[in-house]
């Protein structure tokens, strides 16, 4: 047995004391090809093979959860995270909704179960986010046309559409806004769907570039997937405006395109959930089929959770049925079935009349504290600023975050001078900024803009 | 099973199927992709979602589906592996519910967002469990633990990995296996093949089969192995034969990747049924573990679950570990909070965790007095044939022997769900329900063919 066990390779076998108790690693450290083995009560220095892995390289940080690592490991005491897209109250602290703690103490009590839910997830929470997301009497979901999947949170739930479309429609692109949130490339990257961009984002406007926008989605090939954001555009928090979706809505009728919504603040945009589904119903409206990725990390503040869901619009109840089941196909082979306690939460919250009116307070809250933050921003900035810049982009802007328009030179300045950590394109999120930093993330931003280059 | 459904009410989706049907004649329906209707085609009320087929319920999932539509009084639901107590209920753990109390009591915990790793405690915990808290390997820190989405999630993640970081894109899986494990690593990016493991002859292990095909496969080759209580069959390798089978993967550098979805389900203790891995890892060899703890903590929705990999140094574990994260971040971005928090709790505290070795022991040693149960039921109604099978056998599932057609049998006359290889869940059922079950395998055996 002893000599299969050390026939690895042609280095020959160097014995060393035999040790009955302890491993002896001494001579081992210093050359990661040797080891100190121990079998039954010897031990033994041989060669081993190197690993299978050493050709693996060290990934980069993420870049934006990267932020946060980078900020945590910062001393300084004026330090600032505008990284990451999550609620922090004026106190800089992470919120927990109290109707989440009511929803998870009923949960608790009742005892519910923890089966497996159906590969599609909690019926009741399906329901729930299609009824949400259009309006719980609309013709969509009166006439069953809607393929709802529970995902996982928004980052899942793209993914599952990327991989049907990568099945159903190969060879077709999705077309995404520049720029757009980080991990969108990355999804359709491994899902192996082809992208390219449209025009977005103007960084002379700090606003949108609108012709830009129609003229490239007119371009692309015939049925392509357009990916909007239905409200807060993530990073630039700039939205179009409804005459704008109007003819955003022409221009992808009249290429036969598909509309991929990605809906990851609703509610927490302008405070109202049904205001920030404006735009996703108007497409409805035109009798569209198209796809909308859900969230609930934000509006409910249940990040960690990772509920979500895919809906697909269809032009049937049949095309539904089987969109649906070919959805569920999908999700077997990647976790089987998604997690519970989100959809539970989510599916309580808005079941009871009561927690889904304390529901809609908590968001106007929060969407509230932003708007606020934002306004002392500005107030900040024009008070503070002499060159005369205009900075109403900031009040135009909506949403968790916004683009700041510094370049990605700046950006590090704010980082490396200002210990206010934020993305490399621009972008801070306002949901991690307190009116008492406004005036120093001010003054922060005023150096990187006009000293920085 | 492909259907393709062309009745839809439209005039429109009428003509479209007819279209479609005159092109593809013969052809593999799920895979038109140059011919659907967009919406605006000409075609009004066209979808372009057309060409897309009704898919089959999934083989195993979909016995539950078709159990919940039975009207039967006397239904039985033997599909998928989920406890029951000997009432036929579904069990939460009294381990879990004190964890859960404990942590809505704590006023401190919040929902950020996880690292794309996971929960670290439970990361640190979940490869202690599974390795043995003195594992060299943990102390010399040469271990990556992601947390991941239960036993799926992980494999998932760890095929994806390989797929694109590992030098041999083949995976070995048994023959039979987990009806998911084919369809997982396909879509990871890799090449499906497999190697002998059931003897139906013998109910038992063709182990002289198991090591021609893992001897014969290509240096390097992934090879997945059942920690124990294999999935479908029950039918596990001795110790014994554990040693040869590490020895022969060894000495031809094939990668193993242990599924572990049932540690202390098997045996009853976790350190029995972890001990194939241990064995694999004190050689100071590298290989990669998904662990579920859908199973041996009951925590089946909450989707918990790890992927470990064993690497040859620390430098190396941190290199994987960032490209791990590449993998997660595209698919969910990071893991859900709430089960591996359970889990956490559980496993940190000593009184906690003795209370769940407990409470494991009960729920393996239900299952093996249903095991027993049966296996004289049989006897005593004197069915022909060898049933001993059922009592070796071990872990939640056995491999009963009948055939799709038998299975088809017990599902129309006698209400019994179970999946058409003919596995049933021991954990299904109850000392009311044996007899049920042990009349209808009566029938089918002994009826006319």
């Amino acid at each position: 047995m002893a000599s299969s066990m050390l026939s690895l390779g042609s280095t020959p076998l160097l014995p060393r004391e035999i040790n009955k108790d302890k491993l002896k690693l001494g001579t081992s450290s210093s050359n990661p090809f040797l080891k100190a083995k121990s079998f039954s009560r010897v031990t033994m220095t041989v060669a081993v093979k190197p690993s299978r892995f050493e050709g693996i390289t060290m990934a980069p940080p993420d870049p934006i959860l990267g932020v946060s690592e980078a900020f945590k490991a910062d001393t300084n005491e004026m330090k600032l995270n505008l990284g990451v897209g999550a609620y922090r109250t004026e106190e800089l602290q992470p919120y927990v909704l109290n109707v989440v703690k009511k929803a998870e103490n009923l949960m608790l009590e009742r005892g519910d179960n923890k089966e497996y839910l159906p590969i599609e997830g909690l019926a009741a929470f399906n329901k729930a986010t299609a009824e949400l997301l259009f309006g719980a009497g609309h013709p969509v979901i009166k006439e069953q046309r809607v393929a709802t999947i529970q995902g996982l949170s928004g980052t899942g739930s793209l993914r599952l559409a990327a991989a049907l479309i990568e099945r159903y429609f190969p060879g077709a692109k999705v077309v995404i806004s520049s720029p757009t949130w980080g991990n969108h490339k990355n999804i359709f990257n491994d899902a192996k769907v082809p992208w390219s961009e449209y025009r977005y984002y103007d960084p002379k406007t700090i606003g949108l570039d609108f012709e830009g926008m129609i003229a490239d989605i007119k371009e692309a090939p015939e049925g392509s997937f357009i990916l909007l954001h239905g409200c807060a555009h993530n990073p630039t928090g700039i939205d179009p405006t409804p005459e704008q979706w109007v003819k955003i809505a022409d221009v992808i009728q009249e290429k036969n395109h598909i509309p991929f919504f990605d809906v990851a603040y609703q509610g927490f945009a302008s405070g109202s959930l049904d205001e920030d589904a404006a735009s996703v119903r108007l497409f409805a409206e035109r009798g569209m089929e198209f796809f909308v990725a859900q969230s609930y990390s934000k509006n409910l503040g249940l990040y960690a959770e990772r509920i979500g869901a895919i809906n697909v619009v269809c032009s049937s109840a049949d095309a539904a049925t089987r969109v649906k089941s070919q959805l569920k196909r999908i999700a077997r082979p990647m976790y089987s079935n998604p997690p519970v306690h989100g959809a539970r939460i989510v599916a309580n919250v808005v079941g009871d009349a009561t927690m889904f009116s304390e529901w809609k307070a908590e968001m106007e809250m929060m969407a509230g504290r932003i708007k606020t933050v934002r306004q002392k921003l500005y107030d900040s900035l024009v008070s503070k600023d002499k060159s005369g810049k205009d900075w109403s982009f900031i009040l135009k802007q909506i949403g968790m975050f916004s683009f700041t328009g510094l370049n990605k030179a700046q950006s590090d300045n704010m980082t490396d001078k200002w210990h206010v950590y934020m993305t490399k394109d621009g972008r801070i999120s306002l949901a991690g900024l307190s009116l008492a930093k406004c005036e120093y993330l001010a003054d922060a931003i005023i150096d990187s803009y006009h000293n920085v280059s | 099973m492909k259907t393709t459904d062309f009745s839809s009410s439209s005039s429109s989706d009428r003509r479209i199927g007819a279209l479609l049907r005159h092109l593809t004649a013969g052809s593999d329906s799920d895979h038109l992709s140059s011919v659907y209707a967009s919406p605006t085609s000409g075609v009004t009320g066209g979808s372009v979602f057309a060409h897309l087929v009704q898919a089959p319920e999934d083989p195993i999932l979909g016995v539950t589906v078709a159990y919940n539509k039975d009207p039967s009084p006397v239904k039985l639901n033997l599909g998928v592996g989920a406890y029951r107590t000997e009432e036929g209920k579904p069990l939460v753990l009294n381990v879990v519910r004190k964890a859960e109390q404990q942590l809505i009591n704590d006023r401190t915990r919040i929902k950020e967002y996880l690292p794309i790793v996971g929960l670290v405690e439970f990361n640190k915990l979940s490869a202690k469990l599974i390795l043995g808290a003195d594992s060299p390997a943990i102390r010399e820190n040469r271990i990556t633990t992601v947390e991941c989405l239960s036993g799926t999630g992980s494999l998932r993640v760890g095929g994806e990995f390989l797929a694109k970081h590992y030098h041999q894109k083949t995976i070995y899986i048994t023959q039979p296996t987990w009806g998911n494990h084919p369809k997982i690593f396909t879509l990871a990016g890799l090449t499906v093949k497999t190697y002998r493991y059931y003897d139906p002859a013998t109910r038992g292990l063709n182990f002289q089969g198991l090591l021609e095909d893992l001897g014969a496969a290509p240096a390097g080759s992934i090879v997945l192995l059942h920690a124990c209580a294999h999935n479908p069959t029950g039918v596990d390798p001795t110790i014994q034969q554990w040693e040869q089978i590490r020895q022969l993967m060894r000495s031809k550098g094939l990668m193993p990747f242990f599924d572990s979805a049932y540690q202390g389900f098997a045996s009853g203790s976790l350190d029995t049924d972890a001990k194939p891995i241990r064995m694999f890892v004190a050689d100071g060899g590298e290989c990669l573990v998904a662990q579920s703890y859908a199973k041996n903590m009951g925590l089946y929705g909450e989707r918990v679950g790890a992927l470990s990999i064993v690497c040859k140094s620390a430098d190396v574990a941190g290199r994987v570990e960032s490209q791990l994260k590449l993998v997660i971040r595209p698919m969910y971005s990071s893991p859900p909070i709430h089960g591996a928090s359970i889990v956490a709790v559980i496993l940190r505290d000593k009184n906690l965790f003795n209370e769940w070795t407990l409470e494991l022991k009960a729920m393996a040693d239900r299952i093996i007095s249903m095991r027993k149960q049966l296996f004289e039921a049989l006897r005593t109604r004197g069915t022909p044939g060898d049933w001993s099978h059922i009592i070796k056998q071990i872990g939640m599932f056995t491999f009963t022997g009948l055939n799709p057609a038998q299975v088809s049998f017990m599902t129309k006359e006698y209400h019994i769900y179970m999946t058409s290889d003919g596995r049933i869940s021991m954990a299904g059922l109850s000392s009311k329900t044996v007899p049920h079950l042990a009349d209808a395998i009566h029938a089918v055996v002994t009826k006319a063919v």
